[in-house]
Parts: structure tokens; sequence; C-alpha cells
């Protein structure tokens, strides 16, 4: 099997499986009985996972694409991406409808008394233009460059998610920090790969100037 | 020293626990009044009555949705990692401002006195609430037999260290033991328990067995667990929470939907089992009887 088929044949059924099971498992747990304790939390607690594991996985791509070379990995982004949008859109449902009841002067008031939760919005409210631009046609109508340059908003909406994650916990910051971490890494290495890249550039313009008065 | 067993509750006064369960249907099935059924059925000192929409929380939620951090800060730790915990025998040092400071076996120390039911609803700081049938012994029962001196001020409650069998005491998390504390009229009143069992069952090692404390008009944390010594001092305690963080904890940790945490609101709760949230009441709901303890104090500031 090439590489392309096996993104397409094998690791994309896999991720479209992979992307229902928290939800499955939500519904399942709920369903059964098994939640111990407050039930929304929970409901919060697996979509706040599933969205941060996933943002982190989307920001895994590049580096993942530069150490092993494998392209046609890049094709099941736009899965984990979306994966993460529609679980932050229950998450915040959950937040609107139990929490809130949904009445706006209370999420208001909410938002601005509360830094987390404005963190929190701020995350989500970062996700939504890269679902809708998410399509090949926006693509295209955006034009790579632009589109690559809108879609760097992912980097606010992961970092927003971990500080909304940190802020939130009474005291044991130790999930957070490993979401942290990770995502350190992943920016880290975007540092690193951009640094490769321009001494790449430098050495390769250099070789071009020596060769000029040869020619 | 004199050691004895723990001081059995008559199988006569153990509500069955199906019967304890539809309590009301089975009251208004009967066709009688509480009053009436006094006499006949072990109904007990029953706090949280006349209303009619705070059922009871279920045995699974409460003995498996806990706040113990000496287990694991996870909600489901204490459960898992407290399923070997000994809770007896167990010794309670009595120190500090007090006319009779010794090292006691529990059940000496508990041995003159019948644990009560008392059904409270228990509001966590975090924002979540339970109505818990707690099966205590008021504290200042247990004061007055203790003396403490005209100096004593406040009462401190220090949990068992033992990182062997508490594994969350491994990780500094906070700053073990857990103290917590109360002023001394607070410790008196009515309403503050020590608790030996629940729904008519010792306590499970995850709700803080042998004997933990129930202050129903503060939030949860102010209920130190697995108490190993109470203090009377004349200084204010240093409690673990306000310790930790000053600006989010204070000493009262009163229930007071007008002061909100630092970080969230605390004008409504998620009372467990119910997907909205409620209104939080003052004093927890317990105002007619406690708020007359903070006349004239700034709950604000105080808080």
């Amino acid at each position: 099997m090439t590489r392309a088929a096996l993104v397409t044949r094998v690791v994309k059924p896999a991720l479209y499986f992979a992307a229902v099971l928290p939800l499955a498992w939500l519904l399942f747990a709920l369903l059964s009985g098994r939640v111990m304790g407050d039930e929304v939390k929970f409901m919060q607690h697996v979509t706040g996972d599933t969205i941060l594991t996933c943002l982190m996985l989307t920001l895994a791509m590049t580096p993942l694409r530069r150490l092993t070379g494998w392209n046609e990995i890049i094709r099941v982004r736009r899965l984990i991406g979306l994966t993460a949008f529609w679980y932050a859109c229950l998450h915040l449902s959950t937040y609107l409808v139990f929490d809130q009841s949904l009445s706006i002067d209370e999420i208001l008031k909410d938002i601005a008394k509360h830094p987390w939760v404005l963190v929190g919005f701020t995350a989500f409210l970062c996700l939504v233009p890269l679902a809708i631009t998410s399509t090949t046609g926006w693509v295209r109508r955006l034009g790579g460059k632009r589109w690559q340059r809108l879609h760097r908003l992912v980097y606010l909406a992961a970092a927003a998610g971990v500080l909304h994650y940190f802020w939130l916990v009474k005291k044991d910051v130790q999930a957070p920090l490993v979401y942290g971490a990770v995502l350190l890494v992943l920016l880290g290495s975007r540092v690193w790969f951009a640094r490769d890249r321009t001494r790449a550039r430098r050495s390769l313009s250099a070789r071009t100037t020596e060769a000029k008065p040869a020619a | 020293m004199l050691i004895t067993r723990p001081p059995d509750i008559p199988s006569s006064e153990i509500t069955d626990e199906s019967l304890f369960w539809n309590r009301r249907d089975f009251l208004k099935a009967a066709g009688l009044g509480a009053a009436a059924v006094g006499g006949l059925l072990p109904l007990r000192d029953r706090r949280l009555i006349g209303s009619d929409d705070e059922k009871l929380t279920p045995w699974e939620d409460v003995t498996g949705y806990n706040n113990y951090y000496e287990f694991g800060t996870g909600k489901d730790d204490p459960a898992r990692n407290a399923t070997r915990f000994v809770s007896r025998p167990w010794k309670v040092e009595v120190a500090g401002e007090v006319k009779w400071p010794a090292v006691y076996d529990l059940d000496e120390l508990l041995k003159p006195f019948t644990p009560a039911e008392r059904v409270y609803r228990m509001r966590c700081v975090e924002g979540w609430s339970m109505v818990v049938p707690w099966l205590g012994i008021p504290l200042g029962a247990v004061i007055d037999r203790l003396e403490p001196t005209s100096k004593a001020k406040y009462v401190e409650f220090t949990t068992l260290f033992d990182p062997q069998q508490m594994p969350g005491q491994q990780r500094r998390i906070l700053d073990w033991p857990y103290v917590e504390g109360l002023r001394m009229d607070e410790a008196r009143h009515p309403l503050a328990i020590l608790v030996t069992g629940v729904y008519g069952k010792p306590l499970p090692n995850q709700n803080g067995a042998p004997l933990r404390l129930i202050v129903p008009w503060k939030y949860g944390f102010k209920g130190g667990k697995s108490i190993v010594k109470i203090r009377f001092t004349e200084n204010q305690p240093q409690t673990t929470w306000s310790l930790a963080a000053p600006d989010e904890y204070g000493f009262f940790a009163n229930v007071n939907p007008e002061v909100d945490h630092p970080r969230w609101s605390q004008a409504r709760e998620r009372r467990i089992g119910e997907l909205f949230k409620r209104k939080t009441l003052m004093f927890n709901g317990y105002g007619d009887q406690v708020a007359s303890l903070y006349a004239g104090m700034d709950l604000r500031r105080n808080f």
C-alpha cells in the first residue's frame, strides 16, 4: 500500500471512528447511570479533554510531516480539527444550557467577571472561522497563503483552551500542565523548523551568489 | 486504657433502607402525620424537613463522588483509594486549652453519646450540593465533656497524616496534615456535628471514617475528615485551604450566594442528580438558626 493509500484507507476511517468514541462513551456512561456526582461536569470534562486532545493532534501534523516526510498525513488534519470544533460546540452548549439556563444576562456577567470563562469563549470564537473556512472551496477562495495565515488562529485557540483549563481547576493543575507542556513542544517545534528553513535558504542563496561569478 | 467496641446502633434504631428511601411515600400512603407514627417508626432527629423537592442524594453519589484530597484529587479517587484504610482502633488527641487533655480511644470518647440522624444539605465550595442523612453527635456535647478552659476561643481539627495509607498525601497538593477550625460559638452550635455514619451505616472511608466534622451552613471543606486531633486554642487556627489560597478561601467559609469565589459565582449550585442549577441559599438554608452568630460581622470581608 502506498503511503497515500494508507492515509485514505486506514488512517482516515480509523479517525472517523475515533472521533465518535468520546461521544459514545459520554452517552453510554450517562444513560447507564455510571456517572457519579455531577453529570454536567462529566459532560464538560469528556468534551473538554476531547477538544484539547484534538487540537494538540492537529498541531502535531506539521511536525510529524517534517520529521517523517509522510506528507499525505496532512489530509487528516481537517477531520481532527473539525472534531475539535464539534466537541467545542457540545462543550459550550452544556455550559449555556445547564450551567446558565440560557440566560443571556447571566452569561454576560459570567464572562465579564471570570477570566477562565472569557478565555474559554475566546478559544471557541477562534475555532468558528476555522471550521467555516475548512472546506476546499474556502481554501481556493482565500488563496493558500491567506488561508494559512487565518488558520494560525488555532495556536491562539489551543493556548486559550489550555489556559481555560488551568484557571478553572481548584488546586491540582497537573492535567492542564501536561497539555501546556505538549503545546509548548508543538509550538516550539515550529520555531525550530522555521530556523532550520531560514538556515537552509541562507546557505542556498549563499551558494547561488558564489556560483554567479563563474557563470 | 479502656478499649471498647464501637457503640453498636441497636437494630431497632436502624431505618430499613427501602423504608428510608420511600419514607415520604410511606408516610403519605399510611395517611398519617409524622407525629402519629413517631412512636412506631424509627424517625429520628430529621433536620431537613418541610421541603419535598429536596430528596436525599443516593448512597452511590454520597459515597462515590467525594472531595478527599488525602486519597487523590479526582472525585472518584477516594472511593477507589480508601478501600483498605484502617479506621479502628482510632485515637483522638485532645489538646490545648482544655481541662481533660489526653489521647482518647475514639470509642471511649464517644461512649456516652448515641449517634442520631441528621439530614443536612451539603454545599461544596465548587458549586455542587447534596442532601445527606448523616449519623452524628452534636459537637457541642463532646466539647462540654472535654471542658475547654475560659481561654479557649477556637477549636482546631486535624486530619490523619499517613502517606502510606493516604496516597494523595504523597503529593504536596496541600500542606498536610489537613487542618480545619471553628470559633467556639460555632462549634457549640447545635447544628454542628461530629459524624460517625451515613445512611444508617458506619461512615465509609471515603467519607472521612471514622470521625468527621459536618458544619452544614459552611462550605463542605470546613468539615475535616478522619480527625486525629482536637485542639482548643486562644487564637484563630491556621486552616489548610485559607493558607493554600487566602484570597479564595477564608476561615469562616459560610455558604453565601452573595459573595463569589474569585474564580466562579456562588449564587447557584448544582444539586447532584439534577441538570439545571438551583439558587444557593444564605447559610445554606440554615440562616434562621445560625445568622445570629455573625451579627454585626462584614461577611464580605470575613468570607
